[in-house]
């Protein structure tokens, strides 16, 4: 491959961490790894692992105050690993400072007779579910986790699925049944157990009621169950229960070529359409070298701020919905349904269009968007405005939400809170504004935030973003470059074909990359973006391969949802839907 | 036969049109939101979707009428029923016009009182023989918002009375021919509207089968018939509210001599149901505890108010 990834270098200020790292650590820092991307990836020891994230916690300069994500990769079958400790299963922990505005990526080596790695739940209380996932998914076991149950695939899984050995395939299995004694015993599976989750059923002076809200529940968008502790309609404690509608999609990416994966990333966070391919595209374009054209970049800035813009309107009609006011979420079709007619001109596709390629996009402009796009932001402003009267200004819709599910930015370091959730809380924090990508620094926009941190902030903020999105979408349209639609790259995919009817070599190399796919050099890179409701990240590791041989997909609604209990504690039934509503989930992006 | 008060043919009429106006509503209802959120509603059946009411009659009556197994079977089935009697028989103290009613009674607004008190029972019952958890709290907030929201009901249509000196409709009405109530008892309608809503929860006031938290309330576990005779008696209770408002703060059947006394009452209770369901359209729905606490610690004192005041009046201009 001419172009091999380049491992960028470290910028100063990590640098001067690593050697603050070595310094305080010495050899018990296992080796360090270079990635592409960038980010300082340290290997060390379990016994050591607390101590260090206590130490990036506190004590460094910066210091990383969010655990952004636990994950792990089965390394049995991957052949290259220069410059990295010998490992079966590697254990990966991912660091965000705000502060500082870098990331830390840390690594711990197990052997598969000896998966044991102690808990961290201390230090930060989002690792719970992130641990309780990569136990599920890896089988690798948190010492000091106090529910170490299955949290995504059903609590009668066997084996554990991201295994290399688990099969990918139904074809690889047995044919799919359910007996009616199996559907019993899934069943009873099932069960809320409160005893299991330390809640005592009574109190000295009351006996508490167990609800199940959901899994089928109007306000809990999706399949996504919440067993409440109630005291008379006072939520004692909850217990969050996902996975309903997890499909594989990390272990798809372990079978589906670079360039067939893209469609699967569309269906993550649903409401987001293409914004989901853009960190994906990004990662692999990352590791294959592709410096996308302006136009590329601008293109793709404009449909994802559609997407955004789509995708905030269908929360605000339900957040307004769910509090029980019936019609905001109709006018705010009518405008998803302006703007989706416009993606469907653009892209051939509504919700899902897959339409980002890696190193471009799947065809040019058509004739005559700019015409239908400007339309577009005529139609909206006034719109919005009247739903600022309708909604932001209604007197019982503030009653209902204000001072309702508060935290402060604390909290939202601690349990991984992303997006919008953390600009309520005072922090202006925006990945288009702190770590441009895809051309983003070269757009004005504002980055809104608020102060309480409550269900109407929450809100407030993402109706200052449609009109933040609306602004870029303009100067889109105005300063739209002209050029090319897609690298010129021998690892765009699908290829040009200009050339290759001219001469064999790129005849084959068009061959294989449409039959097999592109080949990607080995490498690994982390690609987030600021999604619609939080940040998206995409943690690849290639090993020079037409398929990814770890996909990680870190989803901002996962952590969100973690943070329910901590939030509505104290609060009322009625309280909790608004809660839930102003969080903004679907829970394909939470399950994946 | 004939049409006077109280002739069978009478009584045959107001129940044919009281239910046929409750079943229209379905459809009416449905159209009207739907002009107001900007799509089109149901327009299939029919011209202008005019017999989606049989469609959805023909819907509910051949849907599966089950009972689970785990209910309280007695009051399970007697739930809907005592509140669809309980709207209707209301209508029998309604002066629709002149010679239109059921009966000429003297107690007609504490007869209405008493049976929006039964319709409590009804709705409590349903919850509690569910055995539903939903339905549980559904019920448990029915119980209470209902029985609060009687309290300020009765006490709004006091100064109403007082000023008539009667407690019999026809003569509330009669007594308004110089001048409609709605002028001197204003903040009396304003409460009477709003615990009116109340009472019959529709939004935003449906706190008792508030779909976005506790599925469908205390009717839950409801299916089929059962399930229609809660969603008729809502949309009967929805025009009883209307005419009581009519009757007792708009003059009734009175108005301008071309159009005849029972054309205006139909006029004027339509107004009020379009206004209901504008009302769901617009507003969202207050927590419960802050309905009870806006119920109690705000309407009681100005309806308490209302009433001294328009006493003092009374009482100095006599």
């Amino acid at each position: 491959m001419e172009a091999s990834a380049q491992t960028v270098s470290i910028d100063s200020q990590s640098a001067g961490l690593l050697e603050k790292l070595r310094h305080d650590f010495g050899d018990r820092i296992l080796a360090e790894q270079a990635t592409c991307g960038g980010m300082p990836t340290v290997w060390v020891d379990r016994q050591q692992l607390v101590a260090l994230l206590r130490t990036l916690r506190d004590e460094t300069n910066p210091r990383f105050e969010m655990l952004f994500d636990i994950t792990a990769i089965d390394e049995r079958l991957r052949v290259h690993r220069e410059d990295q400790p010998d490992s079966e299963f590697t254990v990966v922990y991912h660091l965000m400072s705000f502060s500082g505005n870098c990331d830390f990526r840390i690594k711990v080596p197990l052997m598969d007779a000896d998966l044991n790695i102690p808990s961290i739940i201390g230090l930060w209380p989002a690792a719970n579910w992130y641990e309780r996932e990569t136990w599920d998914m890896f089988g690798i076991n948190f010492d000091g986790h106090p529910n170490l149950y299955r949290i995504v695939l059903p609590p009668t899984w066997k084996g554990h699925a991201l295994r290399k050995e688990h099969p990918a395939r139904a074809t690889e299995m047995e044919p799919f049944s359910l007996e009616d004694e199996a559907a019993e015993y899934e069943q009873q599976a099932l069960l809320f157990k409160p005893e299991e989750w330390g809640m005592k059923r009574e109190s000295d002076n009351s006996e508490f009621m167990f609800l199940n809200l959901g899994p089928n529940h109007p306000s809990v968008h999706g399949a996504f169950r919440i067993a409440v502790q109630l005291d008379g309609e006072i939520l004692v404690d909850a217990v969050p229960d996902i996975g309903y509608h997890h499909r594989g999609a990390e272990k798809m990416g372990e079978r589906q070529s670079w360039h067939t994966y893209i469609p699967y990333t569309d269906r993550i966070d649903y409401l987001g359409g293409v914004m989901n391919n853009l960190p994906y595209v990004m990662a692999v374009e990352k590791m294959a070298g592709i410096q996308v054209p302006e136009r590329v970049k601008t293109i793709r800035v404009m449909l994802v701020e559609m997407f955004r813009i789509c995708s905030h309107l269908l929360f605000y009609g339900t957040f307004a919905q769910d509090v029980g006011q019936l019609s905001p979420i109709f006018y705010m079709f009518v405008e998803r349904e302006r703007i989706f007619n416009i993606i469907e001109s653009i892209c051939g596709a509504r919700m899902h269009p897959g339409w980002f390629r890696i190193g471009g996009v799947a065809q040019d402009l058509p004739e005559g968007w700019d015409v239908r796009v400007k339309e577009l932001l005529d139609f909206i402003p006034p719109r919005i405005d009247e739903y600022d009267k309708m909604v932001m200004e209604n007197g019982i819709l503030k009653r209902r939400t204000q001072g309702v599910g508060c935290y402060n930015t604390q909290q939202a370091f601690d349990w991984g809170v992303t997006g919008a959730g953390l600009r309520a809380t005072g922090l202006e924090w925006d990945f288009r504004k702190d770590r441009p990508y895809s051309g983003y620094e070269n757009f004005e926009f504002d980055v809104p935030i608020a102060v309480n941190g409550d269900c109407y902030d929450r809100c407030a903020i993402r109706v200052e973003e449609m009109r933040q999105s609306l602004r870029i979408i303009k100067q889109c349209v105005d300063n739209m470059p002209s050029g090319d639609y897609k690298a010129d790259h021998p690892l765009t995919t699908p290829p040009r074909k200009e050339k290759t009817m001219q001469d064999i070599e790129t005849l084959i190399n068009h061959f294989l990359s449409v039959s097999w796919g592109p080949v990607i050099p080995p490498n690994e890179v982390t690609m987030a973006i600021e999604g619609t409701k939080g940040i998206n990240s995409y943690y690849l590791v290639s090993d020079g391969n037409t398929t990814s041989y770890r996909t990680r997909i870190r989803t901002p609604s996962f952590a969100h949802l973690q943070m329910i209990p901590e939030i509505s504690r104290g609060f009322m039934v009625a309280d909790l839907i608004a809660i839930i509503a102003s969080i903004d989930f679907v829970m394909a992006d939470v399950d994946r | 036969m004939s049409l006077e008060i109280g002739s069978p043919l009478t009584i045959g009429l107001i129940l044919l049109v009281v239910i046929g106006t409750a079943a229209m509503l379905i459809t009416v209802e449905r159209r009207l939101l739907g002009f107001w959120q900007e799509r089109l509603g149901p327009n299939r059946v029919g011209w202008f979707g005019s017999l989606q009411v049989v469609a959805d009659m023909i819907k509910i009556f051949t849907k599966e009428d089950w009972i689970p197994p785990f209910a309280d079977k007695f009051s399970f089935v007697i739930a809907p029923g005592i509140i669809m009697s309980a709207v209707l028989l209301s209508f029998a103290v309604i002066p629709f016009a002149p010679d239109i009613g059921v009966i000429d009674s003297n107690i007609g607004v504490l007869f209405v009182l008493a049976m929006a008190s039964l319709g409590a029972y009804s709705v409590m019952l349903g919850g509690l023989s569910s055995d539903n958890k939903y339905a549980l709290l559904g019920s448990l907030r029915a119980a209470a918002q209902m029985v609060s929201y009687e309290v300020f009901m009765g006490i709004s249509l006091l100064g109403v009375v007082a000023l008539t000196g009667s407690f019999n409709m026809r003569e509330i009405v009669e007594a308004q021919t110089d001048g409609w109530y709605i002028i001197p008892q204003f903040i009396g309608f304003v409460i009477f509207l709003i615990a009116g809503v109340a009472e019959s929860h529709r939004l935003p006031f449906d706190i008792p089968e508030a779909e976005q938290e506790i599925c469908a309330g205390y009717h839950t576990e409801y299916s089929g018939m059962k399930f229609g005779m809660f969603f008729v008696a809502e949309y009967i209770g929805l025009v009883l509210i209307s005419s009581l408002i009519t009757v007792l703060f708009f003059g009734g059947w009175l108005g301008p001599s071309f159009l005849p006394p029972i054309i205006w009452f139909f006029v004027k209770a339509s107004a009020f149901i379009g206004f209901f369901i504008l009302m769901r359209a617009a507003v969202p729905r207050p927590r419960y505890d802050q309905l009870m606490s806006y119920g109690w610690l705000f309407l009681l004192p100005l309806s308490l108010v209302n009433l001294l005041v328009t006493g003092v009046i009374i009482l100095s201009t006599q």
